[in-house]
C-alpha cells in the first residue's frame, strides 16, 4: 500500500508540475508573447482573437503572477483552456474532446500490442540465446533507429501509393457518417491499420530487447537452475520463474519510456492525418495556435499520468514486495 | 526515442561495474568499453558523419537553396546523384550540407544534458535523504512527461528556432534519464570499500567525487552521451520536419519536410525522401552498436564469447539456460573481467 501512496503523491507532483509548467513558459519570454505571435501572424489574427491571447497570458490588468496563478487554476478546474485561434471560436476544450478518442484507442491499441508482443518474443530469444533466433535482434534495432513519422512515409509509399491496398490517411472514409454501423466500423479499422502497424513495429524493438537482456540476467540466477534442477517443465522454468522476475524491470520501463512512445506517435498522425491530436498538434503548429498547443500538451501529459498509474497497479499485482504491508 | 528500455541492463546490474586496475608499470588501457567489435563499428559510421558534417558544405556539388539547377523532379542521374526536388535543388546537396546542422545539434544537446545529468544525478547519489528525494523526483517528473509536446511548446514560444536554441531545448527535456542512470550507479558505488577507505583516510568529498567515483561511472556516461545524442538527432529531425525548427536551416529533417508538403509521395519521387530516412536509421544503428557494446561491457552476461551460433551447433553445444559460452575465442581483456 505505502508504494501505491507514494507513487499517487509523485504523480500528483508531476501533474502540479506539468500545469505549472504550462502556465509559466509563455510569461518566461522576455518581451510581449502576444505581441510576438501578432507579428508571427502578420496581421491576420482579428481584435477578438487578440483580446484573448492577453486574458490567457495574463498580460490584460496589472494583476500580480501569484493571483494570475490561482486565476489560471480556476479556468483549469472548470474545463476552461482557452480559444484556439485556428478554430476560432471553438474553445479548445472541444477540440481535444473530438480528437482525444482517436488518439487513445489508436496508440492504447498498437502500444499494447508492442509491450505484450514484444515482451513474448524478448523471453523466447532471451531463452534461446546463441540460436539463430538472436538475428531477429539488429533488424528490429534497425526499425527502432528510424523515426516514427520516415517509417510512416514508406509505409504510405508502399501500401497506399503504389500498392493501392490501403487508404493514405485519415481517420475514416469521408462518404460516410459516423455510426455504429459495419461499413464505419469496418472503415475505421481499415484506416487505423497502416498506422497501427507502423507505430507496433517501430516501437517493438525496445520491448524486445529489454526483455531479452532481462532474460538473460535472470536465468543465470541460482533459483532457475534449482527450478530446472527439480525436473520442472520448460515451460513453467521459463514463464513462471524466469519471465515472472524478468518482467519487472519492464513494467517500470513502461511506465518511463510512454512518454517517447506517445512523441513518436503524435508524429505520426501528423503523416497519415489521422484525426487526433497528434493531427490537431500539427495544425497548431501551422497556424501557431498557442492555446491550443497548451491545452494539447496538459492532455497529453495528463493521459500519460493516468496510463502510468495503471502500470503501477500491474506492478504491484507483480510483484509481491511491493504489497508486503499492506 | 524507442530506444531507451534497451539500458534497462545498465541499470539492475550495478554490481557489474567497470573496474579499471592500474597495473604497475603497463601504460593504462583507457575507455575499454568501447574496444569491442560492435563499438569499434559504430565509431567508425560515427567517424564518418562527423568527417561529412566538416566537409559537407565544401564537397556539396552545388548549393542546396539553389532553384534550378536541374530540371524539376529529376531522377538520379551522373550530374544529381539523388535527383532533384520541385523546384529544380539537388537533393545530394542538401542532405550533405544538412549533416552538419544534425550533427551540431546531436552533439551539443548530448554534451550539455550529459553534464546536467551528470551534476544531477551524481549529487542526488552522494547526498542523500531529502536532497535525493527532490532530485530524483524532479528527474522522474522529466521522464514521464512526454517530451515532444513540451519542446514544441518551448520551441514555439521563443523567438528564434536557430540550432543553438534547439540543442538547448533538447538538452533540458533530455537529461533525465542519464540522471537516472548515474544516481543508481552513485548509490552502489558510494558504500564500496574503497570509497570508504578514502574517506576513513581523510580525504575531501570532492576528490571522493572527482577521483574515486567518476572514473567507475565513466561507461555509464559514455551510455547516457550516446543514447542522448540519438534522442536528440531525432527529436531534431522530427522538429525540422514538422516545421517546428527553421525551415530555412538545411538537415535531414528539412529535407523531408519539403518532401511531405509537396506530395512527394504521391509524384512516386522515391529519392527525395528514402535517402534522408536512410542516413537518420544508419546514425541510429552506429548509435545503438555503441551502446550495445557499452551494455557488454557493463553486463558480461550479455556477451557471447566469441562463439557464433553456427560453430556452437557444430560443437555440439546446446544453448541453454543459465548458459555461459565457452571462453575459447574470448577477446583477451584482462582489466575488463575481473
Amino acid at each position: 500500500m505505502r508504494f501505491l501512496v507514494r507513487r499517487v503523491v509523485f504523480y500528483v507532483v508531476t501533474a502540479w508540475a506539468a500545469v505549472t509548467i504550462n502556465f509559466f513558459i509563455p510569461r518566461m519570454i522576455p518581451g510581449d508573447p502576444v505581441q510576438a505571435l501578432i507579428n508571427r501572424y502578420q496581421g491576420q489574427l482579428d481584435s477578438h482573437a487578440i483580446q484573448a491571447l492577453y486574458v490567457l497570458f495574463g498580460l490584460d490588468k496589472k494583476v500580480s503572477l501569484w493571483d494570475q496563478y490561482w486565476q489560471y487554476w480556476g479556468q483549469l478546474f472548470r474545463g476552461d483552456l482557452g480559444i484556439s485561434f485556428s478554430y476560432f471560436p471553438t474553445p479548445v476544450s472541444q477540440v481535444l474532446r473530438s480528437s482525444l478518442p482517436w488518439t487513445v484507442g489508436l496508440v492504447g491499441v498498437a502500444t499494447i500490442i508492442s509491450v505484450v508482443g514484444g515482451s513474448l518474443v524478448g523471453v523466447y530469444l532471451g531463452w534461446r540465446r546463441g540460436t539463430k533466433a538472436d538475428a531477429i535482434v539488429p533488424i528490429t534495432t534497425f526499425f527502432s533507429s528510424v523515426p516514427y513519422f520516415w517509417l510512416g512515409i514508406i509505409a504510405i509509399a508502399a501500401f497506399a501509393v503504389t500498392w493501392k491496398v490501403l487508404p493514405t490517411g485519415g481517420g475514416y472514409d469521408g462518404n460516410l457518417l459516423p455510426s455504429w454501423s459495419g461499413a464505419y466500423v469496418g472503415s475505421v479499422l481499415q484506416h487505423a491499420l497502416l498506422p497501427g502497424l507502423t507505430i507496433v513495429l517501430s516501437s517493438i524493438a525496445g520491448w524486445i530487447l529489454g526483455m531479452r537482456n532481462m532474460m538473460v540476467t535472470v536465468t543465470s540466477e541460482d533459483y532457475v537452475t534449482v527450478a530446472q534442477a527439480k525436473g520442472l517443465s520448460e515451460r513453467r522454468v521459463m514463464f513462471g520463474y524466469a519471465a515472472r522476475n524478468a518482467i519487472l524491470p519492464q513494467v517500470s520501463g513502461f511506465a518511463l519510456s510512454l512518454g517517447f512512445v506517445v512523441s513518436g506517435t503524435l508524429v505520426m498522425e501528423m503523416v497519415f492525418s489521422y484525426p487526433g491530436i497528434g493531427f490537431r498538434l500539427f495544425q497548431a503548429i501551422g497556424g501557431k495556435d498557442y492555446p491550443l498547443m497548451q491545452g494539447i500538451f496538459l492532455v497529453i501529459t495528463l493521459s500519460v499520468l493516468v496510463a502510468n498509474i495503471l502500470a503501477d497497479v500491474v506492478y504491484v499485482l507483480l510483484d509481491p514486495r511491493t504489497r508486503q504491508e499492506a | 526515442m524507442s530506444n531507451v528500455p534497451v539500458d534497462t541492463a545498465l541499470e539492475v546490474t550495478p554490481a557489474a561495474a567497470p573496474i579499471v586496475v592500474r597495473a604497475g608499470a603497463k601504460p593504462r588501457r583507457r575507455f575499454v568499453f568501447v574496444r569491442n567489435g560492435k563499438s569499434v563499428t559504430g565509431l567508425a559510421i560515427l567517424g564518418v558523419f562527423v568527417v561529412l558534417a566538416v566537409v559537407g558544405p565544401w564537397i556539396a556539388p552545388y548549393d542546396p537553396s539553389k532553384v534550378g539547377v536541374g530540371t524539376l523532379l529529376a531522377h538520379p542521374s551522373a550530374q544529381h546523384l539523388l535527383g532533384t526536388d520541385h523546384i529544380g535543388r539537388d537533393v545530394f546537396s542538401q542532405l550533405l550540407v544538412g549533416t552538419r546542422g544534425v550533427m551540431v545539434v546531436g552533439v551539443l544537446a548530448a554534451v550539455i544534458a550529459t553534464l546536467l545529468a551528470i551534476a544531477v544525478g551524481v549529487t542526488a547519489g552522494f547526498l542523500g535523504g531529502a536532497g535525493d528525494e527532490v532530485l530524483s523526483a524532479v528527474s522522474n517528473i522529466f521522464l514521464v512527461i512526454p517530451a515532444l509536446p513540451l519542446i514544441i511548446l518551448v520551441a514555439a514560444a521563443v523567438r528564434s528556432t536557430s540550432n543553438l536554441t534547439i540543442a538547448l531545448v533538447l538538452a533540458g527535456t533530455g537529461w533525465a534519464w542519464g540522471a537516472r542512470l548515474l544516481r543508481a550507479q552513485t548509490l552502489s558505488l558510494r558504500r564500496r570499500d574503497f570509497v570508504e577507505a578514502a574517506r576513513a583516510s581523510g580525504e575531501r568529498t570532492w576528490r571522493i567525487v572527482w577521483f574515486e567515483t567518476l572514473p567507475n561511472l565513466t561507461a555509464i556516461i559514455a551510455s547516457s552521451f550516446i543514447s542522448t545524442m540519438t534522442f536528440a538527432v531525432l527529436s531534431q529531425t522530427t522538429l525540422a520536419f514538422i516545421g517546428v525548427a527553421n525551415v530555412n536551416d538545411w538537415s535531414w529533417g528539412t529535407v523531408l519536410y519539403w518532401a511531405q508538403g509537396n506530395q512527394a509521395l504521391a509524384r512516386g519521387a522515391w529519392w527525395w525522401f528514402v535517402p534522408a530516412g536512410v542516413l537518420i536509421a544508419v546514425l541510429g544503428m552506429a548509435l545503438s552498436l555503441v551502446n550495445f557494446g557499452i551494455d557488454e561491457f557493463v553486463n558480461p552476461r550479455l556477451r557471447l564469447a566469441g562463439l557464433k551460433p553456427r560453430e556452437m551447433r557444430k560443437r555440439g553445444i546446446r544453448p541453454r539456460i543459465g548458459f555461459t559460452a565457452t571462453v575459447r575465442d574470448l577477446p583477451r581483456r584482462p582489466e575488463a573481467t575481473r
